[in-house]
């Protein structure tokens, strides 16, 4: 293991910021801390990197014990989440700022700059400061900054959250190609799932000081070990009475259910491929969401939410629609059961 | 529409009255030194202030000033850093205490010197016994101008390194830079305006000094008179003319100031926006 936290503690008065957190990270690996804000994410990344010390437990990266390694000697680089860029510095001295105080030669720090510059792709705006930059490229110079004195891991702490929706998109690409060219170990912070998402290869999942599931983004998704993760990660309804739903049955110990979008099927009514499962609702709203719909239902007392095509004929507001439901993730206090629609199964059953 | 009128009437008035006041109580007495210390013409105004005690007073406030400045400077660097960039016990006290100047009258400032280094004062041996005078002396002059002017500086510096925070200081560690690299190259540039505002301020205050001031002095004409007090010791002998021009130089000596904070002020105010942008 790369980077490894064993019984971790922390915390600020009376609140516990981390709770024996333990994590281990592969070199290589992009990983992402996701959680709630409080949840501790961010209070671990600034303990790997030296900028908040642990009351107990230890942090080792590349095997070394670094809880008595000042910050600056872990060969960390950290990206914050307003940039702190150099403010009264040009982007060249801002890059070169780090590469000057290890007294590296004037040749190899011109010659590093103008590596991580053309890295960045901000070619020509080496002598601009940092407020005539836009957030984006505020965020590539703080990246290049943290790089250049080449560190073996890369902290950054929301490092989107400052960034227009739609530059955001770009810049998570661009960091996830740029990450894997440069091939550093890096751990970001985010409390966006759909960023950890896309970006990370894998999710360290974060509650209340906690850890509540490690996992590859996809087994995150599919596969929530907790209640916390089941409603965390995805957008999801619960709902109580989940046996009125056809196809399912109260199991035991599990007094409630999660509906994703991607669990409801929706169609005209009477117009559904298994009549023998659907359930009728109401359409309460309707919202465009570009590249579909997205309509908010009212089923059996609760509202779920469900995903419909801009191709199919759309649907008016207090309009009935049959609904089926694919799966459920049943769950109680600690755990979580994913559960397929039995009459689905049956027909497709059936059908094999 | 009435609302209109409404407002535009209260903005008259207010402005007016802004305008009177500042007039009758400021402008109008400032004038009239300059007026009064030129009424018996030309001559009379340039013998005075060419005049030996004048010069003297002159020179020994700006020595005052100068060294209240330069300590005041440094203590102000040392204390906001301080207290903005470390947790401590008693740092409210701290900050507290830094203001007492600001709260207690110069005449007791003054005379807290005379009980300390003065025949009476606990460390008047000590001293004496180095042939060093504190008292009816320069030293004391100096002591009582920087303990008057002494909360300026922090206090201008506190609430703007307060505000900038510290992560840019964070990242300049983090890569391993030294305190005093990250002082020079990352805080001194945030804080260059408000320390010069506060070092303005700090002067003016400092050349104005009188009532610590005249306590500790002794007024010995030529020796331990300041500008303020000469000004006063003319004036009690009725050497009127006298009196004002000497105090002429004091408000040509404001208005200068003024000018420069103003320019101080502008300028930090676009680097400002400029930054904020």
């Amino acid at each position: 293991m790369y980077v490894e936290l064993r019984n971790v503690n922390k915390t600020f008065g009376s609140f516990k910021a981390l709770d024996e957190i333990s994590i281990s990270i592969e070199k290589g690996t992009l990983v992402a801390l996701l959680g709630p804000s409080g949840s501790g994410k961010t209070t671990i990344l600034r303990s790997i990197a030296g900028l908040e010390r642990p009351d107990s437990g230890e942090i080792y990266i590349d095997g070394k014990l670094v809880n008595d390694i000042p910050a600056a000697k872990r060969g960390v680089g950290f990206v914050f989440q307003n940039y702190a860029l150099f403010r009264y510095m040009t982007v060249f001295d801002n890059i070169a700022f780090g590469l000057k105080i290890q007294k590296h030669s004037k040749e190899y720090i011109e010659k590093r700059v103008s590596e991580l510059i053309s890295l960045i792709g901000l070619e020509g705006l080496e002598k601009r400061y940092p407020h005539q930059l836009s957030g984006g490229q505020k965020q590539r110079v703080a990246f290049a900054r943290a790089l250049a004195p080449n560190p073996h891991l890369l902290l950054l702490d929301e490092p989107f959250a400052a960034i227009d929706a739609k530059i955001r998109k770009e810049l998570r690409t661009w960091l996830r190609e740029t990450i894997s060219k440069v091939g550093i170990t890096s751990i970001f912070v985010t409390h966006d799932q759909e960023e950890a998402i896309e970006v990370s290869d894998k999710i360290i999942l974060t509650n209340n000081g906690r850890i509540e599931q490690t996992g590859s983004p996809l087994e995150i998704y599919r596969n929530p070990k907790t209640p916390f993760a089941a409603k965390f990660v995805g957008e999801g309804t619960s709902i109580s009475n989940y046996d009125k739903i056809r196809g399912f049955q109260i199991t035991k110990g599990f007094s409630s259910a999660i509906i994703r979008p991607e669990f409801v099927g929706v169609s005209k009514p009477g117009k559904s491929l298994y009549p023998n499962t659907t359930d009728r609702g109401v359409v309460e709203s309707s919202f465009f969401r570009g590249n579909s719909q997205e309509l908010h239902i009212h089923l059996y007392g609760i509202k779920i939410i469900a995903d419909y095509s801009l191709e199919e004929e759309p649907f008016q507001i207090g309009e009935a629609v049959d609904v089926i439901i694919n799966r459920l993730f049943l769950y109680n206090e600690s755990q979580v059961l994913s559960v397929e629609n039995q009459n689905l199964k049956n027909i497709n059953s059936v059908v094999i | 529409m009435k609302q209109e009128i409404k407002s535009s009437v209260t903005r008259i008035v207010l402005i007016a009255l802004c305008v009177i006041f500042v007039g009758v109580m400021l402008i109008v007495p400032l004038a009239s030194v300059l007026v009064y210390s030129l009424r018996e013409g030309w001559e009379v105004f340039s013998s005075t202030i060419s005049d030996k005690y004048t010069i003297a007073a002159l020179k020994l406030t700006l020595y005052a000033a100068v060294i209240a400045v330069a300590f005041n400077t440094i203590f102000g660097l040392f204390s906001s850093w301080a207290i903005t960039k470390f947790r401590f016990k008693g740092k409210n006290f701290l900050t507290t205490l830094i203001d007492i100047p600001f709260a207690i009258s110069p005449v007791i400032a003054g005379l807290i010197f005379i009980l300390i280094f003065g025949r009476i004062g606990w460390a008047y041996d000590f001293f004496n016994n180095h042939s060093i005078k504190v008292v009816f002396a320069v030293p004391g002059i100096v002591l009582a101008t920087i303990f008057v002017t002494f909360p300026f500086i922090s206090r201008e510096l506190i609430p703007l390194m307060h505000s900038q925070g510290s992560e840019e200081e964070e990242a300049a560690a983090l890569m391993g830079a030294k305190g005093l690299t990250i002082y020079r190259r990352i805080t001194l540039p945030h804080i260059k305006w408000g320390l010069l505002y506060g070092i303005i301020l700090c002067t003016a205050r400092a050349l104005g000094e009188f009532g610590a001031v005249s306590v500790v002095s002794g007024k010995i004409r030529g020796k331990t008179n300041t500008l303020p007090l000469h000004v006063e010791q003319l004036f009690q002998e009725f050497h009127l003319t006298a009196s004002f021009a000497a105090a002429s130089i004091l408000v040509l000596i404001a208005i200068i100031i003024l000018i420069l904070k103003n320019i101080v002020e502008y300028k930090g105010k676009k680097e400002e926006n400029f930054r904020v942008r």
